[in-house]
């Protein structure tokens, strides 16, 4: 649910990052975080996993410059992946306007990225919307471990476990060197921003 | 939740009345939050070292959280939550079913006045935003 400040000329737009434990949302954040000049940043929150407490998520505010003489405010989240963090991700899902799925190629972890889009899926519906409506992108993360040892799946192989209902951009990434990163970011709020737009400032 | 479209006048209608309720009185800061974490309006004397956006979204997940709490122990909702601190005290209410309202004070205000005169501005928002 953006937010749309007529007075100010702002509009807000919330997208969340989303995926199983480890699979390197916080990454992509931090990435983008230290890449970003300060006029253009807010201040990072991470509330991560370690410690005693109920709410776990990172934020990140960007402003991402003007459309149609709208300044553009978006707020980057990332959900906590575990299976006992249900209940933060719905909290978090709340007034989403777009989302970035993060895949990890581990071979281990194939199960747990199909789970996790599917939990996305029932999340999202919960909050009375419907993923194949959404601003959705798909990343694959990790490709330096193809390059390794470890067993890892191949793209096509991550296609046809994650993007075969919905055929949404996806695009492969190293968070960790910033690959992908900001391809990623633009393309989701492209999509988001003009999710937002076709419903207010164009025909307004 | 739908989108929110916010105009000038109603916010400097808000506004105003936060000031006349709550900032004239001595309250350091008055935010009005919605569910997802976006400030609507933000008013106050010395907001400036705030970090207002990281405040909205922990607020609205925190309201999110209590609001299971609640219904663990049959209830439908918390309307209000406080915070007590050392110097700096905080209080939280609830303005219809998506919107907060959250006020910042210290030791020269008591409690009792912000929580009238939340009372009375939480009706008087939500009929602005509700109608
Ligand atoms: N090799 C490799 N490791 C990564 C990459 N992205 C993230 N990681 C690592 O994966 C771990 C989990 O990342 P994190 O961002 O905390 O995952 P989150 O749980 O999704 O937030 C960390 O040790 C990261 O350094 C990547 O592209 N390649
Ligand atoms: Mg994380």
């Amino acid at each position: 649910m953006a937010l749309i400040d007529l007075g100010k000329k702002e509009v807000h737009c919330k997208i969340v990052y989303y995926g199983a434990g480890r699979c390197g949302k916080t990454t992509n954040l931090l990435y983008i975080y230290n890449a970003m000049s300060d006029s253009d940043r807010g201040k990072m929150l991470t509330i991560d996993t370690k410690g005693d407490r109920t709410l776990f998520f990172d934020l990140l505010p960007l402003n991402l410059g003007k459309i149609s003489g709208f300044d553009i405010r978006i707020q980057l989240y990332t959900v906590p992946g575990q299976v006992m963090y249900e209940a933060t991700r719905k909290l978090v899902l709340k007034g989403v306007d777009g989302l970035v799925f993060v895949a990890d190629p581990l071979k281990v972890r194939q199960e747990r990225n199909i789970e996790s889009l599917n939990d996305l899926e029932r999340n999202v519906g919960e909050h009375g919307l419907d993923l194949a409506d959404m601003p959705l992108v798909l990343q694959y993360n990790k490709r330096d471990l193809v390059d390794t040892p470890v067993p890892t799946l191949s793209v096509e192989e991550l296609e046809q476990d994650l993007n075969q209902k919905y055929q949404v951009p996806a695009y492969e990434a190293i968070a960790t060197k910033g690959d992908g990163v900001f391809e990623t970011l633009k393309e989701i709020s492209k999509l988001t921003v003009n999710y937002v737009a076709k419903r207010h400032l164009f025909n307004r | 939740m739908r989108d929110l479209v916010l105009r000038a006048e109603t916010v400097q209608k808000v506004k105003a009345m936060i000031e006349d309720k709550l900032i004239k009185d001595n309250v350091q800061t008055a935010l009005v939050i919605d569910g997802a974490g976006n400030i609507l309006a933000h008013c106050g004397k010395d907001t400036d070292g705030l970090d207002a956006i990281s405040l909205a979204a922990l607020t609205a997940a925190n309201f999110g959280a209590t609001s299971q709490i609640a219904k663990l122990i049959g209830e439908n909702d918390f309307s209000l939550l406080y915070h007590k601190g050392e110097k700096a005290n905080i209080h939280f209410a609830r303005i219809g079913t998506e919107l907060i309202l959250i006020s910042i004070f210290g030791d020269d205000v008591s409690l009792g006045l912000v929580r009238v005169r939340v009372e009375e501005l939480a009706a008087a928002i939500k009929t602005i935003f509700e109608g």
